[in-house]
């Protein structure tokens, strides 16, 4: 029987009301299983973890126990494993199949990774253990410092940042103290693209900027005249993903970059799109000042449901000394760690502060140098050789039955708009949701902004030709059954998933975040 | 008591120098079925063009500016509890808020509902 | 490479399909002069097997904290981790899925955030908690930015016993939000006062428990102070085990409760990826202004339970430059991590597991306060305290290594210049031996 904290039982659960189906006993279907929540499976007073018998030393806890019971359940060894094992098989994930997610770059993940970021040597080290005794550790970072540098044609990287998002405040913050370093305080202007991930927009506003949309030209890239009309002397800067999230090559750049530099600004590159390029092109020879560099895209570390991410943030000769703590150096044969404002001032820096506790995410480093190594210099430019090589096909092999949003090649990415969906009835969001009861994950979906009913593919470098044909060949029979009022197949979509498609607006309108006992229900629909 | 609307997909009914504002069954329709709607505080005076309420979507979050000069008196608080009433009945349940106007002149630059028709056409 | 499927035969085949003769064409838009002809000066490609030496190598001069008496804390905590919770973070199901934007080939994901948000919620004694931050540090400084929004004022009072990590990386968000940050000078054996700083544009009063010394505070009379001012009480912790033992800060009268998960699942991995908690109370305006993802629960067209992510509109995705964040990743395989430890352990478990690590710190305090020209400053803790030396600090955890010991946090290692080089902070857990407390007290008596 189910039983809740207090051991009183609970309501008698229909299949539907624990997230089974109606239509067998249990509520499971074959190996589709019925896994209701810890908190209807566990009790408070079960464990799957055995530990000492305490001594009964007296305590010392200022009388502040604690007097409440928490509510945790919990479930023997056994139960939590196929609890987990359970909703684990509720997934898709890259090693399943293609995950086509356009400016997210799933590729394969190397298990050698988890393997080296598991030895003991990086996996049991504590971020403030005796810097003698973290040689090793500091040397990675030193070593992948230097990799990321060489990559890039930079002088300068900061490690720390946590993410994507966290590496663009990096940058942006960087800038702005630039900024205030020249006195300039009248500089608060950013130029954002209008096809820009949101995240350039939300984290210029973070510094203190405000952003100004450059609109996109006919071929998907900056509007050079546009944005020439844009330049004065309350710019700050640019932020500008190269490739761009239209998958182009911002074919301009160099002259963006002299023209935002001429204008006393700055040239904030988004990496998002840096497998692209990676080997074939730096980013530092294009006139950037700073970029932030998406460990878990590039270079394979896994996303785990969403994130951890890692962002090393790279920087130009202009911003490097404003670099946040701390960072890595090596003086004679040792290597140390600077983790104090004060002594990177000290060292002639100026640093604009410190954006985590510790020294960013060491167990993304360790993957992410082990998948550069494997690679090398010669692996890195076939990645990106491979990952265009792989967009442009899907793309040359979809041009006729779906509609490209611009003419040409791509990079890394084919982006798609609705129009062969055009009075069809079939939205964006049927064609993506159909694509799951083929088996296959659907691509970004309504970004870029820029374009109508967006569909973005990135295929990445890891896919096979042979997967890729299947993969067309199913976006083909979409497309052609949608054109031919196959409707039916793309309303009700998806019906092949382990759920039926969501009630978003039930979930937004009636929040409810955390499972209360059933007999509390009505305030959990606060 | 004519109702005006602007290019931005507001409505503004006045009634005497009281004027209720809205967002329009246009508006709703793009915005797909609206979570909460962020209203002004009472007391509070805006411009003609002024950011005066924010509508989170399930899709999107938007702006909503507006119509004209004033300070506001009454806040619709039935749709912070019902936010459904913005989709189901735009024009009349679902108002958000009314401003004591001071200048009537500026609704002259507003549209009325055959000009808002050919605008969303 | 192995990491690579297409044969040259598939590349030449499929330059034809596109329709151009080199793979160069495709790089055509790329400046001529920023094109490489060649690889980077790096290594070339490399086996496993070599790759395996390089990392064997660097990892050797290190020294794994299992193979030492190792008693560093501080922010980050030496603990067990069952088996159990490593081979389910490696499923490739949970490992190498993107962010659950397509809840329907998603609910393993969503339904273990579910999970987290509620056991998050309940540790805290909050009524909601998101699906993790990047780290506690991050964390403390979003709830700062939060705090500003919700009670629309501009000044943030941090307690000087806050980790001075945690103080800085908000005073470095804050620091283009013309957010003031006021901060005390760090109270080894006490606590700073805070009461006294909070004022009537006061939008919150940021205090941790147990603070970086160790030490166990009564909240109460903060939050009545804070209260009184219309300011807000966030409580951050670093060791969350601790709330096993000791009263919720939602019990003490916390508005937002912040903190560091990584004791739970996570190994120490010298600093990351971490994953940072975020609970607050159930209040309109708190979750409208609440930074990172939600998942909450809802119904598919079958009227079946199912999980979303929901109320994104707050993030940056959709609102761009008015988001409450700019945060677009939360930390989902380490609060899966988190979330079944925490499943192994149950309530049972964590009560025990924390009844031991504060009996191992006792013992350990009692054990050094023994050893002549130490004493323990701390009175009550849970499984840190921090103790005042007769020399430098930083001088005797150096000289301890060689004894096999890795003996704390010197204080000088987090305010060099700050008048506390005779400071040790050490923190002992379950992973510790009674022959590791010996080692350490007899060792110290030693170098002393």
């Amino acid at each position: 029987m189910a039983m809740n904290q207090q051991g009183r039982p609970t309501r008698p659960n229909t299949n539907a009301a624990t997230g089974g189906y109606a239509d067998t006993i249990s509520g499971s279907r074959g190996l589709d299983q019925a896994e209701p929540l810890i908190f209807e499976r566990g009790r408070t007073d079960l464990t799957g973890v055995d530990l000492p018998e305490p001594k009964g030393v007296k305590t010392r806890l200022g009388g502040l126990e604690r007097k409440s019971e928490i509510g945790l359940p919990g479930l023997a060894e056994p139960e939590a494993m196929r609890h987990y094992v359970r909703l684990s098989r509720k997934n898709y994930a890259i090693d399943l199949g293609i995950y086509p997610l356009g400016s997210c770059t799933m590729k394969h993940n190397p298990r050698l990774n988890e393997k080296m970021a598991r030895l003991p040597g990086f996996g049991d080290i504590h971020p403030l253990q005796p810097q003698s005794t973290v040689q090793g550790a500091l040397e990675l970072i030193g070593e992948l410092a230097h990799w990321l540098m060489t990559l890039t044609n930079t002088p300068c990287v900061a490690m720390s940042p946590k993410a994507g998002a966290h590496g663009e405040l990096c940058g942006m913050m960087a800038i702005r103290a630039a900024l205030d370093a020249r006195g300039e305080t009248g500089r608060r202007r950013v130029l954002v693209p209008e096809s820009a991930h949101g995240t350039n927009p939300a984290t210029a506003v973070q510094c203190g900027f405000h952003c100004d949309e450059i609109p996109a030209g006919p071929d998907g890239r900056v509007d050079m005249e546009a944005f020439k009309a844009k330049l004065g002397d309350d710019v700050a800067g640019i932020m500008l993903t190269n490739p761009n999230t239209c998958g182009l090559f911002e074919r301009d750049i160099r002259e963006i970059a002299d023209l935002i530099h001429e204008a006393g600004g700055y040239f904030y590159c988004d990496g998002a799109n840096f497998n692209a390029i990676v080997g074939r092109v730096r980013p530092g020879d294009l006139g950037i000042d700073a970029m932030h560099i998406n460990l878990h895209k590039t270079f394979s570390t896994p996303h785990g449901g969403g994130g951890p991410g890692s962002g090393p943030t790279v920087f130009s000769q202009a911003l490097a000394p404003f670099a946040p703590v701390p960072y890595v150096v090596k003086k004679g044969e040792t290597w140390h760690m600077v983790e104090h404002e004060e002594e990177a001032r000290a060292d002639g820096a100026e640093p604009f502060g410190r954006m985590v506790a510790f020294h960013g995410q060491m167990g993304m480093f360790t993957r992410a140098l082990s998948y550069m190594m494997s690679h090398g210099s010669d692996g890195l430019r076939q990645v990106a050789e491979d990952s265009v090589l792989n967009a442009n096909y899907v793309l040359a092999r979809l041009k006729h039955v779906m509609t490209p949003a611009f003419d040409g090649t791509c990079m890394h990415e084919a982006l798609f708009d609705d129009r062969f969906l055009k009075d069809t009835g079939v939205t964006t969001l049927d064609f993506a949701k159909a694509m799951i009861d083929e088996g296959y994950h659907p691509m970004t979906m309504y970004f870029p902004l820029v374009v109508h009913g967006a569909m973005l593919i990135e295929p990445t470098e890891t896919e096979s030709k042979s997967g890729l044909d299947r993969f067309c060949d199913v976006l083909e029979g979409l497309a052609q059954a949608a054109k031919s009022g196959d409707t039916a197949r793309f309303s009700s979509a998806p019906v092949h998933a382990p759920v039926k498609r969501l009630d978003e607006t039930r979930a937004a309108r009636s929040p409810v975040l955390v499972w209360q006992e059933p007999q509390d229900q009505p305030q959990a629909a606060e | 008591m004519t109702t005006r609307f602007t290019k931005d997909h507001e409505w503004v009914r006045l009634e005497g120098d009281i004027a209720i504002i809205g967002i329009t069954q246009y508006a709703t329709e793009q915005l797909g079925d609206v979570i909460s709607v962020e209203l002004p505080d009472v007391g509070k005076s805006f411009k003609k063009g002024d950011e005066i309420a924010v509508v989170d979507s399930v899709k999107t979050a938007a702006e909503v500016y507006a119509p004209l000069s004033g300070e506001v008196i009454e806040i619709n608080d039935g749709i912070e509890d019902a936010p459904q009433l913005v989709n189901d009945e735009p024009l009349a349940g679902g108002w958000f808020a009314k401003l004591k106007i001071a200048d009537k002149g500026e609704l002259d630059g507003l549209m009325d509902e055959a000009a808002y028709a050919k605008h969303i056409a | 490479m192995r990491y690579l499927p297409l044969t040259p035969e598939d590349r030449s085949e499929m330059l034809d399909v596109i329709g151009v003769s080199s793979i160069d064409a495709l790089f055509a838009d790329v400046p001529q002069a920023a094109r490489l002809d060649g690889p980077v000066n790096l290594p070339r490609r490399a086996t496993e097997l070599e790759v395996e030496r390089a990392f064997a190598r660097m990892a050797k001069k290190n020294t794994a904290a299992s193979e030492t008496a190792f008693f560093v804390g501080a922010g980050a905590y030496k603990h067990h981790i069952p088996a159990t919770v490593d081979h389910l973070i490696q499923r490739s199901e949970f490992l190498t899925a993107y962010t659950p934007y397509q809840p329907e080939i998603s609910q393993g994901t969503l339904q273990t955030l579910f999970e987290f948000q509620t056991q998050v919620a309940r540790l805290t004694g909050m009524d909601i908690a998101n699906a993790s931050m990047y780290d506690g540090s991050t964390a403390c400084a979003e709830a700062v930015l939060m705090a500003a929004r919700v009670t629309k004022r501009s000044r943030a009072v941090l307690s000087g016993n806050l980790h001075p990590h945690y103080a800085e990386a908000t005073r470095t968000l804050a620091r283009y939000m013309n957010i003031d940050i006021a901060a005390n000078a760090p109270v080894p054996g006490g606590l700073d006062d805070v009461i006294s700083q909070i004022d009537g544009e006061t939008a919150c009063v940021v205090v941790q428990n147990p603070d970086v010394f160790g030490n166990i505070h009564d909240l109460r009379p903060i939050a009545e102070a804070a209260h009184a001012k219309g300011a807000l009480l966030i409580a951050v912790f670093t060791e969350i085990v601790s709330l096993g033992l000791i009263e919720s800060p939602g019990a003490m009268g916390a508005d937002i409760v912040v903190g560091e998960g990584q004791s739970i699942g996570v190994g120490l991995q010298f600093g990351g990826p971490y994953v940072g908690l975020f609970a607050c109370r159930n209040d309109k305006s708190f979750i409208r202004n609440m930074p990172g993802r939600l998942a909450g629960e809802t119904v598919d067209a079958d009227g079946r339970r199912g999980y979303v992510l929901t109320l994104s509109t707050r993030e940056q995705h959709i609102r761009r430059d008015r988001a409450t964040s700019n945060i677009c990743t939360n930390s989902g395989l380490m609060a899966l991590a988190f979330t079944i430890h925490m499943t192994l352990l149950g309530e049972k478990g964590l009560k025990h597991l924390a009844a031991l690590n504060h009996e191992r710190a006792v013992e350990l305090a009692d054990a050094l306060g023994g050893v002549p020209g130490v004493s323990v400053e701390t009175d009550a803790f849970f499984n840190e305290f921090t103790v005042k030396l007769p020399k430098n600090a930083a001088d005797v955890t150096e000289a301890l290594i060689a004894k096999g010991v890795l003996a704390g946090v010197p204080a000088s290692r987090l305010w060099p210049g700050g008048g506390l080089d005779d400071r040790l902070i050490i923190a002992a857990t379950e992973t510790n031996t009674d022959a590791d407390i010996a080692l350490f007290a007899s060792a110290l008596k030693e170098v002393l």
